[in-house]
């Protein structure tokens, strides 16, 4: 179809300033609702922390889980370290030996796995674990009425069922890493000594002498704050879930996946206030 | 008579989840001691009329008096205080299914009343009896009992706390007659015994005649109609009589 230049220009006008002004619109409406959302999720925070310091405290609901959290992480954990302080020690061989700074492994690992590795690579194994877990779980007691049902018998399902998980996990984390820390550079050590063939002492040494407690008490930092992150986000997404399955599925989804990029972000600043320049 | 300040007192109560009306100006008074069925067709919002008391879902507009007090206006702590003295059947049992048998009929008085273990067990198992389940299902999970049974269980851990006000919603859905008939008669025994007042979901018209005090049928969002049972038979409202008579071709089942 054919319409002359005048018309044309205006249907185009009227074209543009319609799309123009529907995409505007979804910006500002998504904009919008990314507030809302964060509002929302602030609140639940402000919520959960303030029920952190009164009582009653469910201490045994606490033991619980940080047993479930902590021990029963323990494999996940302690191979994921072992074998990233092997592969840190592989790789810096392989790189180091071109400026004839072999010496520098023992550092290296040591550094990378108490700073860096041993809390990112814990927090993230846990996530996957723990933080769906949560989020499996309270999203199913919220859309078969459970949560519902406890407040009808007494009971605050803030303090009953989302402090004991924060602390748990705040707790626990940073015990976990400890762990990985020292698998860690156990796993570097034994490449390094048996497949390198570095002197056994002389490698302890070096890592002993390159550690200070900033190193080691800045990934126990991140470790704490890892644990709370993915206790706050499966409680937040597993409490807020609705419909059925599909609903408590989505919710362990997003407790996963965005407390994965928690972390990682956090990580970055804790990092810069430790260490920033 | 109105000397007397109602139990429970609905005014004017409105509540919509998005685009959808389901509660349109409930009006409604619940009399100490006494047992008020709702009727209606399922989606009409009789569990969400209960959820509104127990705070559960917050009505939009409209206030919501217990004792001749607005619960909108309560403290934290004054509504605490208040829905201690509340239990409610879940429509679908809501047991904790992380617990055992015993544990869930037992959780209100061990943490709300602070009742040491032992003493809540024997209470327990005094319940699972009165509902008419053995004690050998004490121990098990609830996963492991069929529907009824996990409904019955579900109505022991309700009134497990001789709760002052008592809400059952569809108690004897899902239960064969004669088990329906010995929840109907705990129902009963509830509030005369225990001078609780009770507010019933149901469909069924037999447990109406037996434990109703007060009928009121919810239609459109609001009490279309309400009185005593005897008044139900003689009642002149077109929708409530096919409603009694189980004629289904008026009753809009969702
Ligand atoms: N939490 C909720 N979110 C959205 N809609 C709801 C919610 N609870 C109930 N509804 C809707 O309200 C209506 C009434 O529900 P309900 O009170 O459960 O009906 P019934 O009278 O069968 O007990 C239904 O249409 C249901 O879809
Ligand atoms: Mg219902």
């Amino acid at each position: 179809m054919k319409f002359s230049p005048a018309l044309d220009g205006a249907l185009h006008a009227v074209i543009n300033r319609f799309f123009v002004q529907a995409f505007l619109q979804s910006i500002g409406r998504n904009f919008l609702n990314f507030l809302e959302a964060i509002g929302r999720f602030a609140m639940f925070a402000i919520l959960a922390l303030s029920h952190c310091v009164r009582a009653p405290f469910y201490l045994k609901n606490m033991g619980r889980l940080m047993i479930d959290f902590g021990y029963y992480s323990l494999p996940v954990v302690g191979l994921t370290a072992a074998f990233t302080g092997m592969v840190l020690a592989l790789q810096s061989y392989s790189g180091f030996s071109r400026f004839s700074a072999e010496g520098a492994i023992a550092g290296v690992v040591a550094l990378s796995v108490t700073r860096e590795l041993g809390p990112v690579l814990a927090g993230l194994m846990v996530a996957g674990r723990v933080g769906a877990a949560i989020a499996a779980e309270l999203g199913t007691m919220r859309v078969t009425e459970q949560i519902d049902a406890l407040s009808t018998l007494s009971t605050n399902p803030y303090k009953y069922l989302i402090v004991p998980r924060l602390i748990a996990a705040t707790v626990t984390m940073p015990l976990l890493v400890v762990i990985a820390d020292i698998i860690g550079i156990f796993g570097g050590f034994i490449i390094g000594v048996y497949h390198l063939n570095f002197n056994a002492g002389a490698y302890l040494k070096n890592t002993l002498d390159i550690l200070t407690f900033t190193d080691v008490f800045s990934g126990l930092v991140k470790a704490a704050a890892f644990g709370f992150i993915i206790a706050l986000l499966g409680c937040y997404n597993g409490f807020n879930s609705k419909g059925g399955a599909q609903g408590v599925g989505n919710a362990t989804t997003y407790a996963v996946v965005s407390a994965s990029m928690l972390i990682l972000m956090s990580n970055f600043f804790i990092t810069a206030l430790f260490f920033g320049v | 008579m109105n000397s007397v300040t109602p139990k429970i007192r609905f005014t004017n109560v409105y509540k919509s989840f998005g685009t959808k009306k389901v509660l349109q100006g409930i009006n409604l008074d619940v009399m100490p001691q006494e047992s008020v069925v709702i009727i209606g067709g399922s989606g009409t919002g009789k569990s969400v009329l209960i959820k509104s008391v127990l705070g559960i879902v917050k009505p939009d507009s409209g206030t919501i008096e217990i004792e001749g007090r607005d619960v909108s206006k309560l403290s934290h702590h004054e509504r605490e205080q208040q829905l201690k003295k509340f239990g409610m059947l879940f429509q679908g049992g809501a047991l904790f299914d992380s617990m055992k048998i015993w544990q869930n009929i037992a959780f209100g008085l061990i943490q709300g009343a602070g009742m040491d273990k032992k003493e809540a067990k024997t209470i327990a198992l005094e319940k699972l009896k009165q509902v008419g389940l053995t004690a050998d299902v004490a121990e098990l999970y609830p996963s492991e009992l069929s529907g009824g049974m996990q409904k019955r269980v579900a109505l022991a851990r309700a009134i497990a706390t001789k709760p002052d006000v008592i809400f059952f919603d569809e108690p004897t859905t899902g239960l064969d007659p004669i088990m329906a008939d010995v929840i109907n008669e705990l129902i009963v025994k509830c509030v005369k015994d225990l001078g609780a007042t009770a507010l019933t979901i149901t469909h069924d018209m037999h447990s109406v005649r037996k434990i109703a005090d007060k009928v009121a049928m919810l239609f459109e969002g609001k009490i279309l109609w309400q009185g005593t049972v005897a008044e139900l038979d003689t009642c002149d409202n077109d929708y409530v009589q096919k409603f009694v008579s189980g004629m289904s071709t008026a009753v809009k089942v969702a």
